[in-house]
Parts: C-alpha cells; sequence; structure tokens
C-alpha cells in the first residue's frame, strides 16, 4: 500500500516537474499518469497493493472536487454580469459537446469494424 | 453560552472541523444519491457543495479558513489523477484497437467545446474575458486557468465555469446520452470526460470501469487538444 502510493507521489512530482521545466501544456498530475501507464507497461502487469491503492483513490473520486466546488462561493459575483450568455453557453455548449463525440465515436467504430 | 462560545472559536481553528464537515456533507450527499439510484441529476458534488456553501454562509466562515481544512481532500486530486492509469493500463487492448477513432472524437470533441461556448457566448453578448473562460470550460482546471490567462481571460472565472461544466456535464451526460441512443460504456465514457473532465470521470467511474477508463483518457487528451487549439482559434477569430 505505501510503496504503491510512494511511487504514485514520485509519478505526480515528475509530472510536475516536467511541466513547468518543459513548459508542457499539461498539467503535472496528467503528465503523472502517463508515466504510471508506462511503468505499468514496462512491468507487464498491475501489483495487489497498487490495484487497493488505486481504488481507494478512485472509488470517491467526487468527494476530491468538493474543496474546489466550495469555492465557488467566492466568485458568484463575477457570475452576476453576464448569467444569461454564461449559462446558456455552459449547458449548451457542454450538451453539444457529448452528442458530438459521442456519435462520432459511435459512427467510427462502427465504419472500422464492418 | 460562554463555554460553547470557547469552544466553537477552538474548533474553527483546527482543520479537524471543515475536513470533518467535508466528510460528513459528502457522506449524506452519496447516501442520497445511492438511494436514488445514482441518479445523475443528484450528483454528490453538487449535493454536497450545496450543503458546505448553506454552513459556511450561516456560520459566517471565510473560503480561506474552511479550504485549511478541506486542503487534505483537495490534495488528494493530483494522486488520483495519476492513479487513472490503472483503469487505463486495464482496458488498453480495447483502447489501442480503436485509437484513431478515439483520437479523432476527441478532436471533434474539443472543436464543438470551444466553438459552441465562443458562437452561444458572443451571441449573448458576453465580454471578451468571458468568452476566453467559456472557451477553456471543458478542460481540467489546471490548463483552463492557464490558457485563460495567456488569453487575457480570468483565471478565477474560468475556474468556476470549468466546476460548473463538470457538474451539468455529470448531471446532464448521462440522460443526454440515453437520449441518443448510445450505449456502448467506452463511448459513454469518452463523450463524459472530453465535455466536463474529471468531474465526469468520477460519474463514469461511479457507473462502469470501461467508461471511467476512457473518461479520464479523454479528459487527458483534450487537455492536450484544447491547450493547442484554442489560442489558434482565438487569434483567427478575436
Amino acid at each position: 500500500m505505501l510503496n504503491s502510493l510512494t511511487l504514485i507521489l514520485v509519478c505526480q512530482l515528475a509530472g510536475e516537474l516536467a511541466s513547468v521545466w518543459l513548459k508542457l501544456p499539461v498539467p503535472g498530475p496528467v503528465i503523472g499518469m502517463v508515466l504510471l501507464f508506462v511503468y505499468l507497461m514496462v512491468r507487464g502487469g498491475i501489483s495487489d497493493s497498487m490495484t487497493r491503492t488505486a481504488d481507494g483513490l478512485l472509488g470517491h473520486l467526487s468527494l476530491l472536487f468538493v474543496p474546489a466546488g466550495v469555492g465557488v462561493m467566492l466568485h458568484f459575483r463575477l457570475l452576476e454580469d453576464n448569467w444569461l450568455a454564461v449559462s446558456a453557453a455552459l449547458i449548451f455548449s457542454t450538451i453539444a459537446t457529448i452528442i458530438v463525440t459521442a456519435l462520432m465515436m459511435k459512427w467510427l467504430s462502427k465504419a472500422s469494424a464492418s | 453560552m460562554n463555554d460553547l462560545q470557547g469552544v466553537w472559536v477552538y474548533l474553527s481553528a483546527s482543520p479537524l472541523l471543515h475536513l470533518t464537515m467535508t466528510m460528513v456533507a459528502f457522506q449524506a450527499a452519496s447516501w442520497v444519491y445511492n438511494k436514488a439510484g445514482k441518479n445523475p441529476l443528484l450528483n454528490p458534488v453538487l449535493l454536497s457543495v450545496i450543503v458546505v456553501v448553506c454552513l459556511l454562509l450561516i456560520t459566517r466562515t471565510s473560503y480561506q479558513t474552511y479550504f485549511e481544512g478541506a486542503q487534505f481532500v483537495h490534495f488528494l486530486l493530483g494522486p488520483a489523477t495519476v492513479a487513472l492509469a490503472i483503469p487505463l493500463y486495464r482496458q488498453f487492448d480495447k483502447v489501442r484497437r480503436s485509437a484513431l477513432a478515439i483520437l479523432s472524437s476527441i478532436l471533434a470533441g474539443s472543436l464543438t467545446a470551444i466553438l459552441t461556448a465562443l458562437a452561444i457566448g458572443k451571441l449573448l453578448g458576453a465580454s471578451q474575458a468571458t468568452l476566453v473562460s467559456l472557451a477553456s470550460k471543458s478542460v481540467t482546471a489546471p490548463v483552463a486557468m492557464g490558457i485563460s490567462q495567456q488569453l487575457g481571460g480570468l483565471p478565477s472565472l474560468t475556474a468556476v465555469l470549468v466546476i460548473l461544466t463538470g457538474i451539468i456535464g455529470a448531471m446532464l451526460g448521462p440522460l443526454v446520452l440515453n437520449l441518443i441512443g448510445v450505449k456502448d460504456w467506452a463511448v459513454r465514457g469518452l463523450a463524459m470526460g472530453t465535455a466536463s473532465h474529471g468531474i465526469g470521470t468520477a460519474r463514469a467511474l461511479h457507473v462502469s470501469e470501461v467508461a471511467g477508463a476512457f473518461s479520464g483518457l479523454a479528459m487527458g487528451l483534450n487537455a492536450l487538444a484544447t491547450a493547442i487549439l484554442l489560442p489558434l482559434i482565438w487569434r483567427m477569430f478575436f
């Protein structure tokens, strides 16, 4: 448990360093995810301890967004100015993105299967 | 009464109170969500945020004080993002088989997110700074804030819009996908992660590991796509 958590932190730290030094347009944890993925490929499998640690972290991923979500209270003022434009854009653009991505993927997987 | 005041002052100075508040609010929200058969409209992030914000407003607690406790939970977002490599590794065969379709779909989704947000915002008279923040709303917060800063937007507004987009996607995404008849978990996850980053991924993981893996992958790739595409599009139109 401890060694896999350490490995995750090492990947994150390496990702943060790479992101800052190489000025990559991707945040450190996402690069850390790639690094851990590469490690798993090289190792050729996932240890039980890593499975437990990852399941523990990801089992309640929603919880981890609550503190940032509460931060919305600081910025209600910013939303007041353009609230109609903002809410319309958020809702319709999000729905459009979901529809386009899903239909494109569905269509392309069908095309490649046949 | 004075004793109670004393206890309150003591407790609110330590991170324990607000950390516990976050956990209890989330437990309660999860209970409601699970009782309702994981109905996406009762998103546990949204419910917990509403409860915590109300408690903070009632007790006149600043976000800064709250965050001193809640930062311990917030910190785990980084390691959890790294841990998304595990579901991705388990589903890698599936990913490899449709790599080209995945890349094209995320690219199409990324363009849709940027262009529709800009078009709707412009049409309804949003300011330039708001437009930048709207255009980067679908990607994970640190990337979105970086892009909007680079293009003259407001990083703090961007962070709020990113969170709201995540919650909207997690709530409406499953309903929209049902409506258009998409049943494949891989496709559903890909769409959720592209449109609504980590909060969409969290919802995807609630229902299926395949969806979670594709959603985490889409979140990472859309961050990359938007970081490259949005500055180009912005210079073309503004």
